[in-house]
């Protein structure tokens, strides 16, 4: 390991911008002639329209245009789609209802966008939007999935008249049944995972520039994915031909997965541009992306877990109905599927597991990925249930654990995946010893006379990453291929450009992407800028989604340099007149092993672009690239011990301990992936004490629709973390990494959780444990 | 409309705004200044924080018209020409920031906080003066890392300068 190389500590080449404002968001975008937009929103959460009155509008002052869903349609802009589909256990396809950019006749959450205005400043799009005069009927609603599966529920598609989307289920009903009916110990739990709202801190924005004399457009949006909001919109959506439409996704701040959908106003504001002649930029405000940005979790469970009489898992049953909102997001229906009954084996060795998942509309926002999407639900519902059957069992919960855990690799679950990799005892115990686990009833005696109630609990996670094979996630009914590509750019004085179908939102790429390239040739770093964000720069792309940038996009980007190497290597040989498989790379030279002949990277590069002395039929150049699918998921996975101290008073908890251990398989730059556990862990944490949000029933109105009503997580509210790591290298890829921008999400609300019930005496209480509820709770002990 | 004049970062602009313009808009739309952030609406998450006559400000708190008059520094004015300032440089050092957006506002709001406390900063204190900053990407661990360090190294400056 070098200074600048894999596994060393290297501060982010990107940071010079952001610490000095010189970082380039959607927002900071100015174009000659850029007008402004603003969207004329639902008030309701269920309604039909009956009249658009834009008269007084269209007088206001600045007003360039107001369009409608009407106009979009007769234009042949598309319905926006979800692209997995998923068959119920009937065979039946999803029913997917109808989502029009703006909405025609009918709303179907608080939110739903129905017409844009054009302006020449924002203030003035917003005094027009005001001024339209829209009559709505509104209809009754429903904001709970359990409620729309009533009979007589208002039903929020004609696609579907009891608001089911799909029933699908996953592994061997009758086995499990079966497993169930013979066990000496069945733990029951019904379980609540609570909807989120992902908030990014910059707010979505979107950019539509319409070049008439070129006829192409030009969009700079808040994406996670360019490429495939190129595609999307391309081949779905009819704004544009892919050759007609550039994407540029260029700093974004924060995505959390709320970033990789193409919503509406992207799409509009395209289409605007043309309508109007102008470029037409949008941006949310918070209250906006409250209202608009897809959800995270929603779901109810009801969990059964049999046990033999030597406390072996023998069965596991889990019916759940997961919220989807108004309408199907562009990954919806996979989320509470494949991305999370397939890890419902967690880390141990189950005989029999069966899920059953309906999954609902809603007069909500729609829900889809957020950080870590499904595996949360499933890793929060198997270590609450651990937790609790050890409770039940009377033995400790770590051991419960331990007898459990999945020890030879690979592993087959019932449920799809086949673990490649791990070692969970070394996790776990990697993660009492730093917690001091075993001292743990010592503190609790401790606070107890300080009149605290103090709990410890612990979460054994695991989660998929990387996503998969292509041809897999095919035959699942993805509607794309989850590959990721690379382009390695040598120059002629011998820098180089990667060019990587990643993106970037805060991950690091533009560090941890050039370390690999500066290990490989022994370069400074600063010699290396990595390239991302641009469909006209970049060949392609999927995206930075699933902790996939390091297990999936450096694959590419290594498949690219071997690429590289090999022809460097063909080139150096012919020059220093030596056997190709004598040239060695180091310290930015080709050298001949065992001699002192050496050419230096910079004048081997140039030779290559010079072409006067290369072997006989080789093509001038030094640029190569790639495209990587992966063979198999990649398995992260670890343990976090979380202890508590709750003020039977008042119903503070503080979290006075959060330990992580963590296995993501090697690491390029372990500062970044700490960083990455312990944003991941705010979140977790935030799920478990203080992030919910809040639909009124009877109205459908989201009460929670800013930060004086959504509790965000602030550094008050959260401890220093304790993180370390253990280390089996996947063996699925050529870095051995597994994927590290989820995990702290993932694992984190059980440990909570686990650590408050612990210190109350019993289960009684949903996330988030706010200190009202706790202190209610308390009430009981 | 109303006409403004103020200091921005040693450099004297004037400008014509609706009476409506917030400090913040004027920054970043009429001067260009886009370090500085717009994340909440609502005062809560700090990302637009500068320092208005010396003290931190929400910019989104506070119109054109009242900041007429006052001396301003944003992100983009922080350094002194090449040299970061030693917080730009802790948050850095120590992985402060990932995404960035939050990480202007946090610097300007963490400067201040070292120049209210001269006594030095503890784990605590910072994390209770952070009440007004949020950030979705780091969870607060590194930035509460980069503020006591730099709180150090600024302190050491300081009792240089006086010293010399």
């Amino acid at each position: 390991m070098g200074i600048e190389g894999i596994g060393a500590r290297v501060v982010r080449k990107e940071d010079k911008r952001f610490i000095t404002g010189g970082g380039r968001y959607v927002d900071d975008m100015v174009v000659p002639g850029m007008k402004h937009a603003a969207f004329v929103r639902s008030p309701y959460a269920h309604a039909e329209i009956e009249n658009i009155d834009l008269t007084k509008a269209k007088g206001m002052p600045g007003v360039i245009g107001i369009l409608t869903g009407k106009e979009l349609k007769a234009d042949g802009i598309g319905n926006l789609i979800c692209g997995w589909m998923i068959h119920s256990k009937d065979g039946t396809p999803m029913k997917m209802g109808a989502w029009s950019p703006l909405a025609i006749d009918k709303v179907r959450y608080v939110g739903d966008a129905v017409l844009i205005v054009v302006a020449d400043t924002k203030g003035q799009a917003r005094d027009a939007a005001e001024a339209v005069e829209i009559t709505y009927k509104e209809l009754d609603a429903v904001t709970e999935a359990v409620d729309a599966l009533k009979p007589g529920a208002p039903q929020v598609h004609a696609e579907s008249d009891d608001n089911l989307i799909f029933d699908w289920e996953i592994g061997d009903g009758p086995a499990t049944d079966a497993a169930i009916a013979k066990a000496a110990h069945v733990t029951k739990v019904k379980i609540h995972n609570n909807r989120l709202v992902p908030n990014a801190m910059e707010p979505r924005a979107a950019l539509g520039q319409y070049d008439k004399a070129e006829d192409h457009y030009t969009c700079w949006t808040t994406s996670q994915n360019p490429h495939v909001a190129r595609l999307v919109m391309s081949a779905f959506y009819n704004v544009a031909p892919e050759n007609k439409l550039r994407v540029i996704a260029p700093d974004v701040g924060g995505g959390f997965g709320s970033k990789i959908y193409i919503y509406p106003e992207e799409i509009v504001c395209l289409w605007a541009s043309k309508k109007t002649g102008v470029p037409v930029k949008w941006v949310a405000d918070r209250t906006e992306s409250f209202l608009t940005d897809a959800h995270g979790r929603d779901h109810v469970s009801e969990v059964q877990m049999a046990f033999d009489a030597d406390n072996r898992i023998i069965g596991l049953k889990v019916d759940t109905i997961a919220n989807l909102g108004a309408y199907m997001s562009l990954f919806s229906s996979a989320v509470p599927t494949y991305l999370y009954a397939t890890l419902l084996s967690g880390q141990y060795a189950i005989p029999a597991i069966h899920g059953n998942v309906r999954t609902v509309y809603t007069n909500t926002a729609p829900v889809d990925a957020y950080r870590g999407a499904g595996r949360p639900e499933a890793t929060y519902l198997l270590e609450r249930t651990m937790e609790i059957a050890a409770r039940e069992l009377g033995v400790s919960p770590a051991e419960l654990r331990r007898k459990n855990f999945v020890t030879s690799f690979p592993h087959q679950t019932p449920v799809i995946m086949c673990y490649d990799a791990g070692d969970y005892g070394a996790s776990l115990d990697a993660a009492m010893a730093a917690s001091d686990y075993a001292g743990f009833e010592r503190r609790r005696a401790e606070a107890k006379a300080r009149g605290k109630l103090r709990g410890i609990g612990m979460s054994c996670y695991i989660e998929a990453c990387g996503i998969a094979p292509s041809q897999a996630v095919g035959s699942l009914g993805a509607g794309v291929g989850l590959w990721e590509s690379a382009e390695v750019r040598v120059n002629a004085v011998g820098t180089i450009e990667v060019l990587t179908g990643s993106h970037s939102h805060g991950q690091g790429h533009e560090t941890t992407f050039a370390q690999l390239v500066s290990d490989r040739f022994g370069l400074p770093m600063e010699q290396v800028s990595i390239i991302h964000g641009d469909t006209d720069k970049v060949q392609m792309g999927m995206g930075t989604y699933g902790s996939r940038s390091g297990a999936v996009g450096m694959s590419a980007i290594v498949k690219a340099l071997d690429k590289v190497e090999a022809k460097a290597k063909k080139i150096a040989a012919h020059m220093l007149e030596a056997d190709e498989s004598d040239i060695v790379i180091e310290d930015g030279a080709l050298k001949v092993a065992g001699t002192d002949k050496t050419i230096p990277w910079f004048q081997l590069a140039l030779a290559a672009y010079t072409a006067h002395n290369l072997p006989q039929g080789m093509e001038p150049g030094l640029k190569e690239g790639a495209f990587y699918d992966p063979s198999n998921f990649t398995f992260p996975a670890g343990c976090y011990i979380c202890e508590v101290e709750i003020d039977p008073d008042t119903g503070k908890t503080a979290i006075v301990q959060f330990v992580a251990a963590d296995d993501f398989g090697n690491i390029i730059n372990p500062m970044i992936v700490e960083g990455q556990v312990h944003g991941g862990l705010a979140q977790g944490i935030g799920q478990a004490l203080l992030e919910g949000t809040s639909y009124d029933a009877a109205s459908g109105q989201l009460v929670t629709a800013s930060y004086m009503d959504y509790t965000m997580p602030r550094a008050d509210d959260l401890p220093s973390f304790v993180v370390s790591t253990t280390v089996t290298p996947c063996p699925g890829n050529p870095l051995g990494i597994k994927g590290c921008g989820e995990a702290g999400a993932i694992g984190s609300p059980p440990a909570v959780m686990n650590a408050i019930t612990d210190a109350l005496g019993h289960e009684d209480i949903t996330m988030p444990a706010t200190p009202h509820k706790v202190w209610a709770a308390a009430m009981k002990h | 409309m109303s006409e403004v004049s103020l200091a921005v970062n040693g450099r004297t602009v004037t400008g014509t705004v609706e009476d409506r313009t917030l400090l913040v808009h004027f920054l970043r739309e009429n001067l260009g200044l886009t370090g500085t952030h717009v994340g909440c609406d609502t005062s809560q998450c700090g990302a637009c924080v500068v320092h208005v006559d010396g003290k931190a400000v929400k910019s989104c708190t506070m119109l054109a018209v009242q900041a007429s008059g006052s001396t301003i520094t944003t992100i983009e004015g922080l350094a002194d020409g090449a040299d970061l300032h030693p917080m730009q440089a802790a948050f850095r050092e120590h992985h402060g920031l990932q995404c960035g957006f939050c990480t202007p506002g946090m610097i300007m709001t963490a400067t201040d906080m070292v120049r209210r406390h001269p006594e030095g900063l503890d784990e605590a204190t910072v994390r209770a003066e952070l009440e007004g900053n949020i950030c979705r990407c780091t969870g607060y661990h590194n930035i509460v890392k980069a503020i006591l360090a730099a709180s150090q190294t600024m302190q050491k400056a300081d009792g240089a300068a006086q010293a010399a």
